[in-house]
């Protein structure tokens, strides 16, 4: 009990250094901002980026913009969609690579071929193959999750411990039985790891790939953030550029927390380590 | 009781196993018979590395002998099964399921009835004092209780023979004395052919009806020595009584010699080690 007492202590205070070290980091970068005016000299780099009080002011103002608001959809949508259909086709592929040595002779080297492949380095022959703009931007935001959900998917069911297999196998269990209460928790771990790390690699391809392609068919406010913080540069509104830059940071960090509390629930024994 | 049982006997002749092919071949067992005989717990003594776990993968049936074979009550093993159940050496407890869902995954692997099951269960979880951690999860539980944990999981299953593999290793010497006479009794309650594997002289013959010993790589048999100290066994008396001390100089003679095969350069110290400890016994 006494450990659990210190570790709440330790983590009140962990999270007042956190935040105090934001407060800090603002204050700077308040300072830097206004230098020019405050002490007639510009601090190089913070110098020359608006001031967090007007990028506030700026986010402020487009609370009520519902624009802003169709951006984040918008990524999310693209995100989700991506990442789903990643976690849909991946799983699969990755557990039957694994468990069949004739189909993972087939696939594995072509899929190894492939999986260096940025997917950003997708994105014209996406928008060649893929009938709408849409779809295009889906597809390599689905290709940023999947390479990475497969190969974690595929090393968790390989390295499975033999003995749990042994063990089912001796008390009599099917294979059908085996792989429904063996095989598939024993990875599922690997799948939560993957999923997290794919979700990840989803966000930076969405802003990249919104990006390039300028947003979707219905242009501006069906854009996404990325296309929100491009215009943004080009109309010269350097404030909603950071502002894009931190909602696509609190975007991400919304998704990783989803996925975190969902691959608890699905991994309830690894808590108790 | 055990006039009625069938005869589970396991006859290893003449078995062989390689690994490897060609200039890699590596003879793991060569040429070794041995009995394990039903209804008594046989324990199996050798160096470490010695080709103990191989022998086990073979009469388990996840591995097929090079040659020779290898029989159970007259039959010849060519596969797993539920009557030859494997404790490993490390827990191997399936760690995504509590230890009810672990005790009763044999059973349900096997549809069968749930409530005649449960019932078991329940008593088994009783008889090896875990009842109060049937929600646990196999990571909360100490070592000691893993292993009773997976006691009872191969315990539901009925296996007519149990094979152990070092069950206990990695446990500190106190847990590992009181699962020596935790284990020994419930052998002694219902008498089932057992097969335990391990490197600890004193564990072989703590538990020991017959003791095989086993020699350096390519492994065979040894010798055999029949334990006929009386059951129930005590940790204290064990450490005095004449005839276990005798046995285990025996023992270390013999398990000295092989270990000394393995041993480049020979080990002056290990032969002091064992002169000053043949004076002593004797």
């Amino acid at each position: 009990m006494n450990i659990t007492k210190v570790l709440r202590k330790f983590s009140g205070r962990a999270a007042l250094r956190g935040v105090i070290a934001i407060i800090v980091f603002i204050a700077i970068w308040e300072f830097g901002s206004r230098s020019l005016d405050l002490i007639g000299w510009r601090m190089p780099f913070v110098g020359l980026i608006p001031p967090p009080s007007s990028v506030l002011a700026s986010w402020t103002g487009l609370f009520m913009e519902p624009s802003y608001w169709q951006s984040w959809y918008m990524s999310f949508l693209r995100v989700f969609t991506g990442f789903i259909v990643a976690m849909i086709i991946g799983i699969p592929l990755g557990l039957y690579m694994a468990i069949n040595r004739t189909f993972y002779g087939i696939a594995f080297p072509s899929f190894e071929i492939l999986r260096p492949i940025p997917p950003l380095a997708w994105v014209p022959a996406s928008i060649i193959f893929w009938p709408t703009q849409e779809m295009s931007i889906a597809f390599v935001t689905f290709l940023g999750a999947f390479y990475t959900i497969v190969i974690n998917v595929l090393g968790g069911a390989k390295s499975i411990n033999r003995q749990y297999l042994q063990a089912a196998q001796s008390m009599g269990a099917s294979q059908r039985d085996i792989f429904r209460r063996i095989v598939l928790p024993a990875t599922l771990p690997s799948i939560v790891v993957g999923s997290a790390v794919g979700m990840g690699i989803t966000w930076e391809v969405v802003v990249a790939a919104e990006m390039i392609s300028g947003g979707g068919a219905g242009g501006g406010a069906s854009g996404g953030l990325g296309f929100f913080i491009w215009s943004s540069y080009v109309g010269g509104s350097y404030e909603q550029i950071i502002v894009g830059m931190i909602s696509i940071g609190i975007a991400g960090y919304i998704s990783s927390e989803l996925l975190r509390k969902l691959g608890g629930r699905f991994t309830p024994w690894l808590k108790t380590r | 009781m055990s006039t009625t049982k069938k005869s589970n006997e396991i006859i290893a002749a003449n078995v062989s196993k390689t690994f490897g092919a060609g200039p890699f071949a590596k003879e793991v067992i060569k040429d070794c018979s041995f009995t394990i005989e039903s209804g008594k717990l046989t324990v199996m003594i050798g160096p470490s590395g010695c080709g103990k776990s191989s022998l086990i993968q073979l009469i388990a049936g996840f591995d097929q002998p090079t040659s020779g074979s290898i029989t159970i009550g007259g039959r010849p093993i060519d596969g797993p099964g539920k009557d030859r159940l494997v404790l490993f050496q490390e827990s191997a407890l399936f760690p995504w399921m509590t230890t009810w869902d672990n005790v009763m995954y044999g059973p349900r692997a096997r549809g069968e009835d749930a409530a005649a099951s449960e019932a078991q269960a329940e008593f088994l979880l009783k008889k090896v004092g875990l009842e109060a951690f049937r929600d646990k999860f196999p990571a909360q539980l100490s070592g000691g209780m893993q292993r009773r944990a997976e006691l009872a999981r191969a315990m539901i299953n009925k296996p007519e023979v149990m094979i152990l593999d070092e069950p206990f290793r990695g446990l500190d010497h106190m847990s590992k004395e009181l699962m020596w006479e935790y284990y020994a009794g419930l052998y002694e309650e219902d008498r089932n052919t057992n097969f335990f594997v391990t490197t600890d002289i004193d564990e072989a013959i703590f538990l020991a009806d017959r003791l095989l010993i086993m020699t350096n790589l390519p492994t065979s048999t040894r010798s055999v020595i029949e334990i006929d100290i009386p059951r129930p066994r005590n940790i204290e008396a064990m450490a005095d009584s004449k005839q276990a001390n005798d046995i285990k100089t025996e023992v270390m003679t013999l398990l000295h010699e092989e270990a000394m095969k393995s041993f480049s350069g020979g080990s002056a110290a290990a032969a002091d080690f064992l002169d000053a400890y043949s004076k002593r016994a004797g």
